[in-house]
């Protein structure tokens, strides 16, 4: 894909750009913070673009200070789910608001098989089509390994 | 260009480099601070003494950054030891608004904690409760108060070491991001770092608060009715230097919480006082002035020892009320 050139997942900010570093991180995370934002981690082995709820990896972070402390957890999610798709999202409280403000991923599969594309013949020559992701061929818990 | 200042940078400076410790000092803003310690905290001599090194350690390790001479950022785990009612939260929180000021710590906050809140009840429930607590506390300063509870030797199967585990491992590992005092009773305290050596060697300052002297209290008590808009007369100093001088000869005697304690005994009374002869015209003044009289009703003088709530005596003006 010329838009895409490295083939991989495109979900939230920044995944278009080269990964993260986690100085960078840790800039990111400071900023939501400093707009008081809640900050939790999420991860899952299924990308597929309409799997919108990920596995909550610990509870919200509700009145951290320093990025030091989210940046802990984000390690200790890495190592436990060192295979998956871990993102950082930041949620504002404020009235009116009340959603997400920030999504990013901060680590990915070694391997990004990427998408099969499924062709379904319907009725009076109809095409449809849908994508399914390689990663999800095997059942959970054992992709990715 | 880019590449000149490059090895601009690399070349070593010469040894006789002037150092502008002075505009240090000021752009720090930590003079300020001092200043501020030295008049708001009465006594403690060895405590201010202490924090005065430990600042200017910081500051000259930040001269020494900018000349190049780099070490290791020193680890400032504390654990301060005193009497009850000695400063040691007050100067806790003055020593993380220094630590942020010398850039030591990202932000001033401290995080004040007890057993409770890092020890949980079951299996399990520990490591996580720690974390959390560690968490946020992250880039400013843990307080933990009572420090020698987490350690119960008597059982065996109590939660605090796993606690301490955790403690020491963040202490250890992210020095950079948190700094962790320790408070508690001195001779307890003493038990505590005894049974615990690594604790004990990765706390690089052991502050002792000493006790007050009763002028150093008749000193803090200005200043704290002073803060709340009240003066003592001249009677009322006298009363209350006799006054703590007794007390301090009694049990559960805490300080300067005892001192604030007695004060607010004496401000009941003062308002009682007031109430009873409210025929007689109230001025300003009279509001504000707390009398001899006011501190001389205390138990203390009455009897010469107080109650078993430490309580000495508040209930004595009002034995002309009716009792049910």
């Amino acid at each position: 894909m010329m838009t895409n050139y490295r083939n991989q997942v495109t979900q939230g900010q920044f995944s278009f750009l080269p990964d993260l570093t986690d100085e960078e991180i840790t800039l990111q995370i400071k900023y939501a913070l400093d707009q008081g934002y809640a900050i939790n981690i999420e991860y899952t082995d299924d990308p597929h673009p309409r799997n919108t709820y990920w596995e909550m990896f610990g509870f919200p972070m509700f009145d951290m200070k320093d990025p030091a402390g989210v940046m802990v957890e984000v390690q200790a999610c890495r190592k436990t789910f060192s295979n998956c798709y871990i993102r950082v999202m930041a949620s504002d409280a404020t009235r009116g608001t009340e959603s997400q403000k920030m999504s990013f991923i901060v680590n990915r599969p070694a391997v990004e098989p990427g998408f099969r594309l499924l062709r379904e013949e319907r009725e009076g020559r109809c095409m449809g089509y849908t994508i399914v992701p390689y990663a999800c061929d095997m059942p959970e818990g054992e992709r990715g390994q | 260009m880019s590449n000149e200042t490059e090895t601009e940078t690399n070349i070593i400076l010469p040894d006789d480099t002037p150092v502008d410790l002075q505009a240090e000092m000021v752009s720090s803003n930590v003079m300020g601070i001092l200043d501020e310690l030295d008049r708001e905290l009465i006594g403690l001599k060895p405590v201010k003494t202490r924090i005065r090194e430990t600042a200017a350690l910081l500051l000259v390790d930040r001269m020494r950054n900018k000349m190049e001479l780099s070490a290791a950022a020193p680890t400032l785990h504390m654990s301060f030891t005193g009497n009850p009612g000695t400063g040691k939260t007050t100067v806790a929180l003055r020593m993380a608004e220094i630590l942020h000021r010398l850039e030591y710590v990202r932000t001033g906050q401290l995080v004040t904690v007890t057993r409770d809140d890092l020890v949980g009840q079951y299996i399990g429930h520990t490591a996580p409760k720690t974390k959390d607590v560690i968490k946020k506390a992250m880039g400013g300063v843990l307080f933990i108060d009572e420090a020698y509870y987490l350690y119960k030797p008597e059982n065996e199967r109590d939660y605090g070491a796993e606690s301490i585990e955790i403690l020491l491992q963040t202490m250890e590992n992210n020095r950079d991001d948190l700094v962790v005092i320790l408070a508690g009773y001195k001779d307890k305290m003493d038990t505590f770092f005894h049974s615990n050596p690594g604790m004990r060697s990765r706390v690089a300052h052991h502050i002792d608060f000493p006790d007050y002297s009763p002028e150093e209290l008749l000193a803090i008590a200005q200043l704290m009715m002073a803060e709340s808009n009240y003066r003592l007369t001249d009677d009322a100093k006298k009363a209350l230097l006799e006054y703590t001088t007794r007390r301090m000869t009694m049990d559960h005697f805490a300080n300067a919480r005892s001192v604030r304690n007695a004060l607010d005994r004496a401000r009941l009374r003062q308002a009682n006082r007031l109430f009873a002869d409210a025929s007689n015209s109230v001025t300003k003044i009279d509001l504000m002035t707390i009398h001899a009289e006011d501190i001389l009703a205390s138990r203390v003088f009455q009897e010469g020892s107080l109650d078993l709530d430490g309580d000495e005596g508040a209930d004595v003006d009002f034995d002309d009320t009716p009792k049910h």
